[in-house]
Protein backbone atom coordinates (compact mmCIF):
# COMPACT_ATOMS: atom_id res chain seq x y z
CA UNK A 1 0.00 0.00 0.00
CA UNK A 2 2.89 2.30 0.71
CA UNK A 3 4.04 1.88 -2.86
CA UNK A 4 0.83 3.46 -4.16
CA UNK A 5 2.03 6.76 -2.74
CA UNK A 6 -0.07 9.74 -3.65
CA UNK A 7 1.53 11.75 -6.43
CA UNK A 8 3.68 14.71 -5.44
CA UNK A 9 1.83 17.90 -6.16
CA UNK A 10 2.49 21.60 -6.01
CA UNK A 11 1.90 23.06 -2.54
CA UNK A 12 -0.99 25.24 -3.68
CA UNK A 13 -2.74 22.20 -5.11
CA UNK A 14 -2.33 20.32 -1.85
CA UNK A 15 -3.76 23.30 0.01
CA UNK A 16 -6.72 23.34 -2.36
CA UNK A 17 -7.38 19.65 -1.69
CA UNK A 18 -7.09 20.32 2.05
CA UNK A 19 -9.52 23.26 1.81
CA UNK A 20 -11.95 20.92 0.11
CA UNK A 21 -11.39 18.52 3.01
CA UNK A 22 -12.55 21.15 5.50
CA UNK A 23 -15.61 21.96 3.40
CA UNK A 24 -16.39 18.25 3.13
CA UNK A 25 -15.93 17.67 6.84
CA UNK A 26 -18.39 20.38 7.81
CA UNK A 27 -20.82 19.13 5.19
CA UNK A 28 -20.65 15.65 6.75
CA UNK A 29 -21.28 17.19 10.15
CA UNK A 30 -24.32 19.11 8.90
CA UNK A 31 -25.64 15.91 7.37
CA UNK A 32 -25.17 13.88 10.57
CA UNK A 33 -26.65 16.59 12.76
CA UNK A 34 -29.45 17.26 10.29
CA UNK A 35 -32.17 17.19 12.95
CA UNK A 36 -30.40 19.97 14.84
CA UNK A 37 -29.98 21.97 11.66
CA UNK A 38 -33.69 21.63 11.04
CA UNK A 39 -34.53 22.70 14.57
CA UNK A 40 -32.24 25.69 14.27
CA UNK A 41 -33.80 26.59 10.92
CA UNK A 42 -37.32 26.47 12.36
CA UNK A 43 -36.22 28.57 15.31
CA UNK A 44 -34.56 31.21 13.13
CA UNK A 45 -37.49 31.33 10.72
CA UNK A 46 -40.01 31.66 13.55
CA UNK A 47 -37.87 34.35 15.13
CA UNK A 48 -37.67 36.33 11.89
CA UNK A 49 -41.38 36.00 11.27
CA UNK A 50 -42.37 37.05 14.75
CA UNK A 51 -40.28 40.17 14.27
CA UNK A 52 -41.91 40.72 10.88
CA UNK A 53 -45.31 40.60 12.53
CA UNK A 54 -44.29 43.41 14.87
CA UNK A 55 -44.09 45.54 11.74
CA UNK A 56 -47.47 44.38 10.51
CA UNK A 57 -48.97 45.11 13.93
CA UNK A 58 -48.08 48.77 13.75
CA UNK A 59 -51.16 50.67 12.59
CA UNK A 60 -50.72 52.39 9.25
CA UNK A 61 -52.50 55.48 10.66
CA UNK A 62 -49.73 56.04 13.21
CA UNK A 63 -47.67 59.00 12.04
CA UNK A 64 -48.00 57.96 8.43
CA UNK A 65 -45.87 54.92 9.13
CA UNK A 66 -45.36 52.79 6.03
CA UNK A 67 -46.14 49.29 7.31
CA UNK A 68 -44.89 47.43 4.28
CA UNK A 69 -41.58 49.21 4.39
CA UNK A 70 -41.19 48.69 8.14
CA UNK A 71 -41.93 44.98 7.82
CA UNK A 72 -39.39 44.65 5.03
CA UNK A 73 -36.86 46.63 7.05
CA UNK A 74 -37.29 44.28 10.03
CA UNK A 75 -37.20 41.07 8.00
CA UNK A 76 -34.04 42.10 6.18
CA UNK A 77 -32.49 42.66 9.59
CA UNK A 78 -33.60 39.28 10.93
CA UNK A 79 -32.45 37.31 7.87
CA UNK A 80 -29.17 39.10 7.55
CA UNK A 81 -28.40 38.64 11.21
CA UNK A 82 -29.12 34.93 11.07
CA UNK A 83 -26.65 34.67 8.17
CA UNK A 84 -23.92 36.97 9.45
CA UNK A 85 -24.01 35.71 13.03
CA UNK A 86 -23.52 32.19 11.71
CA UNK A 87 -20.42 33.29 9.78
CA UNK A 88 -19.14 34.99 12.88
CA UNK A 89 -19.73 31.92 15.11
CA UNK A 90 -18.69 29.12 12.81
CA UNK A 91 -14.93 29.21 13.39
CA UNK A 92 -15.22 29.54 17.13
CA UNK A 93 -17.75 26.75 17.22
CA UNK A 94 -15.73 24.46 14.99
CA UNK A 95 -12.55 25.04 16.95
CA UNK A 96 -14.21 24.21 20.28
CA UNK A 97 -15.87 21.21 18.71
CA UNK A 98 -12.51 19.99 17.42
CA UNK A 99 -11.05 20.46 20.86
CA UNK A 100 -13.82 18.45 22.51
CA UNK A 101 -13.44 15.60 20.06
CA UNK A 102 -9.66 15.80 20.22
CA UNK A 103 -9.37 15.98 16.43
CA UNK A 104 -7.65 19.37 16.67
CA UNK A 105 -4.35 17.60 17.32
CA UNK A 106 -4.75 15.72 14.06
CA UNK A 107 -5.64 18.89 12.20
CA UNK A 108 -2.67 20.75 13.66
CA UNK A 109 -0.16 18.01 12.87
CA UNK A 110 -1.26 17.79 9.25
CA UNK A 111 0.60 19.77 6.59
CA UNK A 112 -2.52 21.82 5.74
CA UNK A 113 -1.84 25.49 6.50
CA UNK A 114 -3.82 27.39 9.11
CA UNK A 115 -5.16 29.77 6.45
CA UNK A 116 -6.51 26.77 4.54
CA UNK A 117 -8.01 25.38 7.75
CA UNK A 118 -9.83 28.59 8.69
CA UNK A 119 -10.78 29.73 5.20
CA UNK A 120 -11.92 26.24 4.15
CA UNK A 121 -14.21 26.04 7.16
CA UNK A 122 -15.57 29.52 6.44
CA UNK A 123 -16.23 28.74 2.78
CA UNK A 124 -18.53 25.95 3.86
CA UNK A 125 -20.33 28.33 6.22
CA UNK A 126 -20.84 30.86 3.42
CA UNK A 127 -22.28 28.26 1.04
CA UNK A 128 -24.48 26.69 3.69
CA UNK A 129 -25.56 30.08 5.04
CA UNK A 130 -26.58 31.37 1.62
CA UNK A 131 -28.66 28.28 0.86
CA UNK A 132 -30.32 28.48 4.26
CA UNK A 133 -31.05 32.19 3.93
CA UNK A 134 -32.53 31.82 0.44
CA UNK A 135 -34.89 29.09 1.67
CA UNK A 136 -35.87 31.16 4.68
CA UNK A 137 -36.43 34.20 2.47
CA UNK A 138 -38.68 32.20 0.15
CA UNK A 139 -40.64 30.89 3.11
CA UNK A 140 -41.06 34.30 4.67
CA UNK A 141 -42.16 36.00 1.48
CA UNK A 142 -45.16 33.65 1.46
CA UNK A 143 -46.37 35.24 4.70
CA UNK A 144 -45.59 38.90 4.18
CA UNK A 145 -46.21 41.66 1.71
CA UNK A 146 -42.70 42.89 1.13
CA UNK A 147 -41.64 46.16 -0.39
CA UNK A 148 -39.15 44.87 -2.92
CA UNK A 149 -40.53 46.35 -6.15
CA UNK A 150 -37.51 48.51 -6.84
CA UNK A 151 -34.96 46.19 -5.21
CA UNK A 152 -31.47 46.01 -6.69
CA UNK A 153 -30.51 42.41 -5.95
CA UNK A 154 -27.12 42.59 -7.62
CA UNK A 155 -25.83 45.37 -5.41
CA UNK A 156 -27.33 43.63 -2.36
CA UNK A 157 -25.30 40.55 -3.24
CA UNK A 158 -22.14 42.59 -3.70
CA UNK A 159 -22.56 44.12 -0.24
CA UNK A 160 -23.30 40.70 1.24
CA UNK A 161 -20.23 39.12 -0.36
CA UNK A 162 -17.92 41.83 0.96
CA UNK A 163 -19.57 41.76 4.39
CA UNK A 164 -19.08 37.99 4.54
CA UNK A 165 -15.32 38.47 4.29
CA UNK A 166 -15.18 40.95 7.18
CA UNK A 167 -17.39 38.74 9.35
CA UNK A 168 -15.14 35.75 8.68
CA UNK A 169 -12.20 37.94 9.70
CA UNK A 170 -13.97 38.96 12.91
CA UNK A 171 -14.73 35.29 13.53
CA UNK A 172 -11.05 34.36 13.08
CA UNK A 173 -9.98 36.82 15.74
CA UNK A 174 -12.43 35.41 18.27
CA UNK A 175 -11.79 31.76 17.31
CA UNK A 176 -8.46 32.00 19.08
CA UNK A 177 -10.32 32.02 22.41
CA UNK A 178 -11.73 28.46 22.25
CA UNK A 179 -8.32 27.35 21.02
CA UNK A 180 -6.90 28.32 24.39
CA UNK A 181 -9.90 27.25 26.46
CA UNK A 182 -12.94 25.65 24.81
CA UNK A 183 -15.55 26.66 27.35
CA UNK A 184 -14.43 30.16 28.29
CA UNK A 185 -13.64 30.82 24.66
CA UNK A 186 -17.19 30.11 23.56
CA UNK A 187 -18.51 32.31 26.32
CA UNK A 188 -16.42 35.21 25.08
CA UNK A 189 -17.57 34.65 21.49
CA UNK A 190 -21.18 34.63 22.63
CA UNK A 191 -20.85 37.92 24.53
CA UNK A 192 -19.10 39.45 21.55
CA UNK A 193 -21.87 38.22 19.24
CA UNK A 194 -24.62 39.67 21.41
CA UNK A 195 -22.83 43.01 21.47
CA UNK A 196 -22.86 43.00 17.66
CA UNK A 197 -26.59 42.22 17.78
CA UNK A 198 -27.27 45.10 20.12
CA UNK A 199 -25.28 47.87 18.46
CA UNK A 200 -25.46 47.11 14.74
CA UNK A 201 -29.02 48.32 14.15
CA UNK A 202 -30.56 45.04 13.16
CA UNK A 203 -34.14 45.89 14.11
CA UNK A 204 -33.84 49.68 14.35
CA UNK A 205 -31.80 52.45 12.78
CA UNK A 206 -28.47 52.92 14.55
CA UNK A 207 -29.31 56.58 15.32
CA UNK A 208 -31.88 55.60 17.96
CA UNK A 209 -29.01 54.28 20.10
CA UNK A 210 -27.26 56.31 22.81
CA UNK A 211 -24.22 58.12 21.50
CA UNK A 212 -21.60 55.79 22.92
CA UNK A 213 -23.31 52.78 21.36
CA UNK A 214 -23.45 54.58 18.03
CA UNK A 215 -19.72 55.06 18.30
CA UNK A 216 -19.17 51.34 18.72
CA UNK A 217 -21.58 50.67 15.85
CA UNK A 218 -19.21 52.42 13.47
CA UNK A 219 -16.65 49.63 13.91
CA UNK A 220 -19.15 46.79 13.44
CA UNK A 221 -19.23 45.35 9.93
CA UNK A 222 -22.83 44.28 10.54
CA UNK A 223 -23.87 47.96 10.67
CA UNK A 224 -22.54 48.60 7.16
CA UNK A 225 -23.84 45.29 5.84
CA UNK A 226 -27.35 46.21 6.97
CA UNK A 227 -27.16 49.76 5.66
CA UNK A 228 -25.93 48.51 2.33
CA UNK A 229 -28.38 45.66 1.87
CA UNK A 230 -31.32 47.79 3.01
CA UNK A 231 -30.30 50.56 0.64
CA UNK A 232 -30.13 48.05 -2.21
CA UNK A 233 -33.37 46.22 -1.45
CA UNK A 234 -35.61 49.02 -0.17
CA UNK A 235 -34.36 51.93 -2.23
CA UNK A 236 -32.84 50.15 -5.23
CA UNK A 237 -29.47 51.79 -4.72
CA UNK A 238 -26.57 50.70 -6.91
CA UNK A 239 -22.99 49.91 -6.02
CA UNK A 240 -21.76 53.46 -6.49
CA UNK A 241 -24.42 55.08 -4.30
CA UNK A 242 -23.80 52.34 -1.72
CA UNK A 243 -20.08 53.12 -1.64
CA UNK A 244 -20.30 54.70 1.87
CA UNK A 245 -21.34 51.27 3.19
CA UNK A 246 -19.03 49.28 0.94
CA UNK A 247 -15.67 50.89 1.60
CA UNK A 248 -15.75 50.38 5.39
CA UNK A 249 -16.53 46.72 4.76
CA UNK A 250 -13.63 46.44 2.34
CA UNK A 251 -11.29 48.05 4.84
CA UNK A 252 -12.49 45.81 7.68
CA UNK A 253 -12.12 42.70 5.55
CA UNK A 254 -8.63 43.75 4.48
CA UNK A 255 -7.66 44.29 8.10
CA UNK A 256 -9.57 41.52 9.88
CA UNK A 257 -8.67 38.51 7.75
CA UNK A 258 -4.88 38.97 7.97
CA UNK A 259 -5.24 40.09 11.60
CA UNK A 260 -7.35 37.02 12.38
CA UNK A 261 -4.83 34.69 10.77
CA UNK A 262 -2.01 36.34 12.66
CA UNK A 263 -3.80 36.26 16.02
CA UNK A 264 -4.75 32.64 15.47
CA UNK A 265 -1.16 31.82 14.58
CA UNK A 266 0.03 33.43 17.82
CA UNK A 267 -2.63 31.50 19.75
CA UNK A 268 -1.53 28.27 18.13
CA UNK A 269 2.11 28.87 19.04
CA UNK A 270 1.12 29.69 22.59
CA UNK A 271 -1.00 26.53 22.81
CA UNK A 272 1.87 24.45 21.46
CA UNK A 273 4.34 25.98 23.89
CA UNK A 274 2.14 25.47 26.93
CA UNK A 275 0.68 22.13 25.90
CA UNK A 276 -2.94 23.30 25.74
CA UNK A 277 -4.07 21.17 22.86
CA UNK A 278 -4.02 17.80 24.51
CA UNK A 279 -7.02 16.21 26.10
CA UNK A 280 -5.20 13.35 27.75
CA UNK A 281 -2.72 10.56 27.08
CA UNK B 1 23.06 15.10 9.98
CA UNK B 2 22.36 11.73 8.43
CA UNK B 3 19.71 11.27 5.76
CA UNK B 4 19.54 7.68 6.83
CA UNK B 5 17.72 8.62 9.98
CA UNK B 6 13.97 8.60 9.92
CA UNK B 7 14.02 10.56 13.14
CA UNK B 8 16.75 12.36 14.95
CA UNK B 9 16.28 14.19 18.24
CA UNK B 10 19.13 16.07 19.84
CA UNK B 11 19.02 17.28 23.44
CA UNK B 12 15.29 18.00 23.43
CA UNK B 13 14.03 19.72 26.56
CA UNK B 14 10.52 20.59 27.60
CA UNK B 15 9.13 21.87 30.85
CA UNK B 16 5.53 22.72 31.62
CA UNK B 17 4.30 25.29 34.10
CA UNK B 18 1.60 23.94 36.38
CA UNK B 19 -1.28 25.96 37.75
CA UNK B 20 0.46 27.33 40.84
CA UNK B 21 3.61 28.21 39.00
CA UNK B 22 5.47 25.01 39.82
CA UNK B 23 7.38 23.48 36.92
CA UNK B 24 7.40 19.96 35.60
CA UNK B 25 10.31 18.74 33.56
CA UNK B 26 8.69 16.52 30.95
CA UNK B 27 11.75 16.06 28.74
CA UNK B 28 15.20 16.51 30.24
CA UNK B 29 17.53 16.43 27.26
CA UNK B 30 16.32 13.59 25.07
CA UNK B 31 18.50 12.46 22.19
CA UNK B 32 17.28 9.63 20.04
CA UNK B 33 17.68 8.26 16.55
CA UNK B 34 15.36 6.02 14.64
CA UNK B 35 16.95 4.59 11.54
CA UNK B 36 15.10 4.14 8.29
CA UNK B 37 12.90 1.06 8.52
CA UNK B 38 13.64 0.59 12.20
CA UNK B 39 11.10 0.09 15.00
CA UNK B 40 12.14 1.74 18.24
CA UNK B 41 10.09 1.14 21.37
CA UNK B 42 9.92 3.42 24.38
CA UNK B 43 8.98 1.99 27.75
CA UNK B 44 8.56 4.13 30.81
CA UNK B 45 6.44 4.65 33.88
CA UNK B 46 3.43 6.98 33.84
CA UNK B 47 4.50 10.58 33.51
CA UNK B 48 7.99 9.78 32.31
CA UNK B 49 7.49 11.90 29.18
CA UNK B 50 6.65 9.43 26.41
CA UNK B 51 3.59 11.24 25.10
CA UNK B 52 5.36 14.58 25.35
CA UNK B 53 8.15 13.12 23.24
CA UNK B 54 5.66 11.95 20.60
CA UNK B 55 3.88 15.31 20.63
CA UNK B 56 7.12 17.19 20.19
CA UNK B 57 7.98 15.06 17.16
CA UNK B 58 4.51 15.48 15.69
CA UNK B 59 4.82 19.31 16.02
CA UNK B 60 2.03 19.59 18.61
CA UNK B 61 4.35 20.77 21.36
CA UNK B 62 7.18 23.22 20.84
CA UNK B 63 10.22 22.20 22.91
CA UNK B 64 12.25 24.69 24.95
CA UNK B 65 15.53 23.48 23.50
CA UNK B 66 16.97 20.89 21.16
CA UNK B 67 16.34 19.87 17.58
CA UNK B 68 14.01 17.43 15.83
CA UNK B 69 14.59 16.16 12.32
CA UNK B 70 12.32 13.89 10.33
CA UNK B 71 14.17 12.40 7.35
CA UNK B 72 16.46 15.39 7.51
CA UNK B 73 13.66 17.98 7.59
CA UNK B 74 13.77 20.33 10.57
CA UNK B 75 10.42 19.74 12.27
CA UNK B 76 10.73 22.86 14.40
CA UNK B 77 11.73 25.36 11.77
CA UNK B 78 10.06 23.88 8.69
CA UNK B 79 7.26 21.76 10.10
CA UNK B 80 5.37 21.45 6.79
CA UNK B 81 7.92 19.16 5.17
CA UNK B 82 8.20 16.99 8.27
CA UNK B 83 4.43 16.83 8.81
CA UNK B 84 3.89 15.46 5.33
CA UNK B 85 6.12 12.46 6.10
CA UNK B 86 4.64 11.29 9.37
CA UNK B 87 1.44 10.45 11.15
CA UNK B 88 0.45 9.41 14.61
CA UNK B 89 -1.85 7.03 16.46
CA UNK B 90 -2.43 7.70 20.14
CA UNK B 91 -4.23 6.04 23.03
CA UNK B 92 -7.32 8.01 22.30
CA UNK B 93 -8.81 7.50 18.88
CA UNK B 94 -10.08 11.15 18.57
CA UNK B 95 -12.68 11.25 15.83
CA UNK B 96 -15.88 13.11 15.19
CA UNK B 97 -17.97 10.48 16.93
CA UNK B 98 -21.16 11.05 14.94
CA UNK B 99 -19.38 10.75 11.60
CA UNK B 100 -18.69 7.35 10.14
CA UNK B 101 -15.24 5.81 9.81
CA UNK B 102 -15.48 6.39 6.08
CA UNK B 103 -16.28 10.07 6.50
CA UNK B 104 -13.58 10.62 9.10
CA UNK B 105 -11.00 8.98 6.85
CA UNK B 106 -12.17 10.74 3.72
CA UNK B 107 -11.89 14.27 5.02
CA UNK B 108 -8.72 13.84 7.07
CA UNK B 109 -6.80 12.28 4.16
CA UNK B 110 -7.40 15.52 2.24
CA UNK B 111 -5.31 17.46 4.74
CA UNK B 112 -2.40 15.43 3.38
CA UNK B 113 -3.33 16.05 -0.24
CA UNK B 114 -5.09 12.73 -0.84
CA UNK B 115 -8.09 13.34 -3.13
CA UNK B 116 -11.43 11.56 -2.97
CA UNK B 117 -10.59 9.53 -6.06
CA UNK B 118 -7.28 8.43 -4.59
CA UNK B 119 -8.72 7.69 -1.18
CA UNK B 120 -11.83 5.80 -2.26
CA UNK B 121 -10.19 2.56 -3.41
CA UNK B 122 -7.58 2.70 -0.66
CA UNK B 123 -9.92 3.17 2.29
CA UNK B 124 -11.48 -0.22 1.62
CA UNK B 125 -8.10 -1.92 1.23
CA UNK B 126 -6.60 -0.31 4.29
CA UNK B 127 -9.62 -0.98 6.51
CA UNK B 128 -9.54 -4.59 5.41
CA UNK B 129 -5.81 -4.65 6.04
CA UNK B 130 -6.24 -3.54 9.65
CA UNK B 131 -8.97 -6.14 10.18
CA UNK B 132 -11.86 -3.71 10.29
CA UNK B 133 -15.23 -5.07 9.22
CA UNK B 134 -15.73 -2.92 6.11
CA UNK B 135 -19.51 -3.33 6.30
CA UNK B 136 -19.46 -1.08 9.36
CA UNK B 137 -17.51 1.70 7.69
CA UNK B 138 -20.64 3.79 7.28
CA UNK B 139 -21.88 3.57 10.84
CA UNK B 140 -21.30 6.46 13.21
CA UNK B 141 -18.00 5.94 15.02
CA UNK B 142 -19.73 6.11 18.39
CA UNK B 143 -21.30 2.71 17.65
CA UNK B 144 -17.88 1.07 17.33
CA UNK B 145 -15.92 -0.60 20.09
CA UNK B 146 -12.66 0.91 21.24
CA UNK B 147 -10.74 -1.80 19.44
CA UNK B 148 -12.48 -1.00 16.18
CA UNK B 149 -11.98 2.73 16.67
CA UNK B 150 -8.30 2.11 17.21
CA UNK B 151 -8.15 0.22 13.93
CA UNK B 152 -9.73 3.19 12.18
CA UNK B 153 -7.10 5.39 13.83
CA UNK B 154 -4.41 3.16 12.32
CA UNK B 155 -6.16 3.36 8.97
CA UNK B 156 -6.30 7.16 9.21
CA UNK B 157 -2.54 7.24 9.63
CA UNK B 158 -1.84 4.64 6.92
CA UNK B 159 -4.02 6.43 4.39
CA UNK B 160 -1.51 9.29 4.25
CA UNK B 161 1.38 6.89 3.48
CA UNK B 162 3.59 8.03 6.35
CA UNK B 163 7.29 7.19 6.25
CA UNK B 164 7.46 7.68 10.01
CA UNK B 165 4.73 6.31 12.26
CA UNK B 166 4.38 7.60 15.80
CA UNK B 167 2.45 5.13 17.93
CA UNK B 168 1.61 6.24 21.47
CA UNK B 169 0.20 3.27 23.38
CA UNK B 170 -1.88 2.06 20.43
CA UNK B 171 -2.96 -1.12 22.22
CA UNK B 172 -3.57 0.18 25.75
CA UNK B 173 -7.04 -0.71 26.95
CA UNK B 174 -7.81 -3.15 24.15
CA UNK B 175 -9.00 -6.69 24.79
CA UNK B 176 -6.48 -9.45 24.04
CA UNK B 177 -7.88 -10.18 20.60
CA UNK B 178 -8.01 -6.56 19.44
CA UNK B 179 -4.56 -6.12 20.88
CA UNK B 180 -3.24 -9.03 18.81
CA UNK B 181 -4.96 -7.61 15.71
CA UNK B 182 -3.43 -4.18 16.18
CA UNK B 183 0.00 -5.66 16.87
CA UNK B 184 -0.26 -7.70 13.69
CA UNK B 185 -0.99 -4.51 11.78
CA UNK B 186 2.06 -2.83 13.28
CA UNK B 187 4.13 -5.83 12.28
CA UNK B 188 2.84 -5.47 8.73
CA UNK B 189 3.38 -1.73 8.60
CA UNK B 190 7.06 -2.33 9.13
CA UNK B 191 7.38 -5.23 6.70
CA UNK B 192 5.08 -4.13 3.87
CA UNK B 193 4.91 -0.39 4.16
CA UNK B 194 8.59 0.16 4.73
CA UNK B 195 7.80 2.68 7.47
CA UNK B 196 9.95 3.59 10.43
CA UNK B 197 8.17 3.42 13.75
CA UNK B 198 8.46 5.00 17.18
CA UNK B 199 6.29 2.97 19.55
CA UNK B 200 5.50 3.99 23.13
CA UNK B 201 4.00 1.20 25.18
CA UNK B 202 3.51 -0.27 28.63
CA UNK B 203 3.40 -3.77 27.23
CA UNK B 204 6.74 -5.57 27.60
CA UNK B 205 5.89 -8.42 25.24
CA UNK B 206 4.74 -5.96 22.63
CA UNK B 207 7.99 -4.02 22.90
CA UNK B 208 10.04 -7.17 22.74
CA UNK B 209 8.30 -8.74 19.79
CA UNK B 210 7.83 -5.62 17.65
CA UNK B 211 10.89 -3.51 18.29
CA UNK B 212 14.44 -3.62 16.98
CA UNK B 213 15.57 -1.47 19.86
CA UNK B 214 13.90 -0.59 23.12
CA UNK B 215 14.47 2.56 25.13
CA UNK B 216 13.56 3.03 28.75
CA UNK B 217 12.48 6.47 29.79
CA UNK B 218 12.62 7.75 33.34
CA UNK B 219 11.91 11.32 34.46
CA UNK B 220 12.15 12.75 30.98
CA UNK B 221 15.36 10.99 30.05
CA UNK B 222 16.05 7.93 27.97
CA UNK B 223 18.32 6.06 30.33
CA UNK B 224 18.75 2.87 28.32
CA UNK B 225 18.38 2.22 24.61
CA UNK B 226 19.43 -0.98 22.96
CA UNK B 227 18.29 -4.22 21.41
CA UNK B 228 16.15 -6.20 23.85
CA UNK B 229 18.71 -9.01 24.12
CA UNK B 230 21.54 -6.56 24.76
CA UNK B 231 19.50 -4.89 27.48
CA UNK B 232 18.84 -8.20 29.14
CA UNK B 233 22.46 -9.18 28.98
CA UNK B 234 23.41 -5.91 30.60
CA UNK B 235 21.12 -6.56 33.53
CA UNK B 236 21.76 -10.23 34.03
CA UNK B 237 22.35 -11.33 37.56
CA UNK B 238 24.28 -14.39 38.63
CA UNK B 239 24.35 -15.61 35.06
CA UNK B 240 20.57 -15.59 34.71
CA UNK B 241 19.14 -13.56 31.81
CA UNK B 242 16.25 -11.39 33.09
CA UNK B 243 13.13 -10.80 31.04
CA UNK B 244 12.30 -7.32 29.77
CA UNK B 245 9.99 -6.62 32.68
CA UNK B 246 12.76 -7.33 35.14
CA UNK B 247 15.05 -5.02 33.18
CA UNK B 248 12.33 -2.36 33.27
CA UNK B 249 11.96 -2.78 37.03
CA UNK B 250 15.68 -2.59 37.56
CA UNK B 251 16.07 0.53 35.44
CA UNK B 252 13.04 2.38 36.77
CA UNK B 253 13.69 1.28 40.36
CA UNK B 254 15.90 4.38 40.42
CA UNK B 255 18.43 5.53 43.02
CA UNK B 256 22.15 5.04 43.31
CA UNK B 257 22.10 1.66 44.95
CA UNK B 258 20.77 0.31 41.68
CA UNK B 259 23.70 1.72 39.80
CA UNK B 260 26.04 0.13 42.33
CA UNK B 261 24.24 -3.16 42.04
CA UNK B 262 24.52 -2.92 38.31
CA UNK B 263 28.22 -2.36 38.45
CA UNK B 264 28.72 -5.28 40.71
CA UNK B 265 26.47 -7.38 38.53
CA UNK B 266 28.52 -6.44 35.51
CA UNK B 267 31.71 -7.20 37.38
CA UNK B 268 30.33 -10.61 38.29
CA UNK B 269 29.33 -11.38 34.72
N1 LIG C 1 0.10 19.69 28.45
C1 LIG C 1 0.69 19.54 29.64
N2 LIG C 1 0.61 20.50 30.58
C2 LIG C 1 1.22 20.34 31.77
N3 LIG C 1 1.93 19.26 32.12
C3 LIG C 1 2.05 18.28 31.23
C4 LIG C 1 1.44 18.36 29.94
N4 LIG C 1 1.72 17.23 29.26
C5 LIG C 1 2.48 16.48 30.08
N5 LIG C 1 2.68 17.10 31.26
C6 LIG C 1 3.47 16.58 32.38
O1 LIG C 1 4.71 16.14 31.86
C7 LIG C 1 5.07 14.88 32.41
C8 LIG C 1 5.20 13.84 31.30
O2 LIG C 1 3.92 13.55 30.80
P1 LIG C 1 3.65 12.55 29.59
O3 LIG C 1 2.21 12.61 29.29
O4 LIG C 1 4.59 12.86 28.51
O5 LIG C 1 4.02 11.15 30.24
P2 LIG C 1 3.80 9.67 29.67
O6 LIG C 1 5.11 8.99 29.77
O7 LIG C 1 3.17 9.70 28.36
O8 LIG C 1 2.82 9.04 30.75
P3 LIG C 1 1.69 7.89 30.55
O9 LIG C 1 2.43 6.61 30.58
O10 LIG C 1 0.83 8.07 31.75
O11 LIG C 1 1.00 8.14 29.28
C9 LIG C 1 4.01 14.56 33.43
O12 LIG C 1 4.47 15.00 34.70
C10 LIG C 1 2.83 15.37 33.00
O13 LIG C 1 2.02 15.72 34.09
MG1 LIG D 1 1.35 8.94 27.55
Amino acid sequence: MHQTLTPRRATWLNELIAAWGFVQRNYYLTKRYFMWELVWFVYSAANAMSIGFIGVGVERSEAGQDVQRLTTFLLIGALLWSYLSMLFDILSETVSWERWEGTIEYTFMSPASRATHLIGTSIYAVIYGIIRTVIMFALISLFFDLELQGANYTSALVVLAIASISLVGFGMVTAVMPLLSPEKGQQVTMIFGSLLLLISGIYYPVDVLPGWMQAIATISPVTYALEGVRGALLDGENVSTLWPSIWPLLVMGAICVPLGLWVFHLGERYAKRTGRLKRSG
Amino acid sequence: MERDHALELVAVEKRFTRKRGSEVVALAGVSLQVRRGEVVGILGPNGSGKSTLVRVVSTLILPDAGSVRVFGADALRHPRAAQRMMNRVSVEASFFKKLSAWENLMYSAKFYGVTTNEARPRIGDILEGVGFDVKRAHEPMEHLSRGMQQKVALARALLTSPMLMLLDEPTTGLDPRSKKDVQAVIERIRSEHDASILLCTHDMDEAESLCDRVGIMVNGQIVELDEPTALKRRYQKNGRLPNLEEVFMAVTGSSFSDAEERESAEAAA
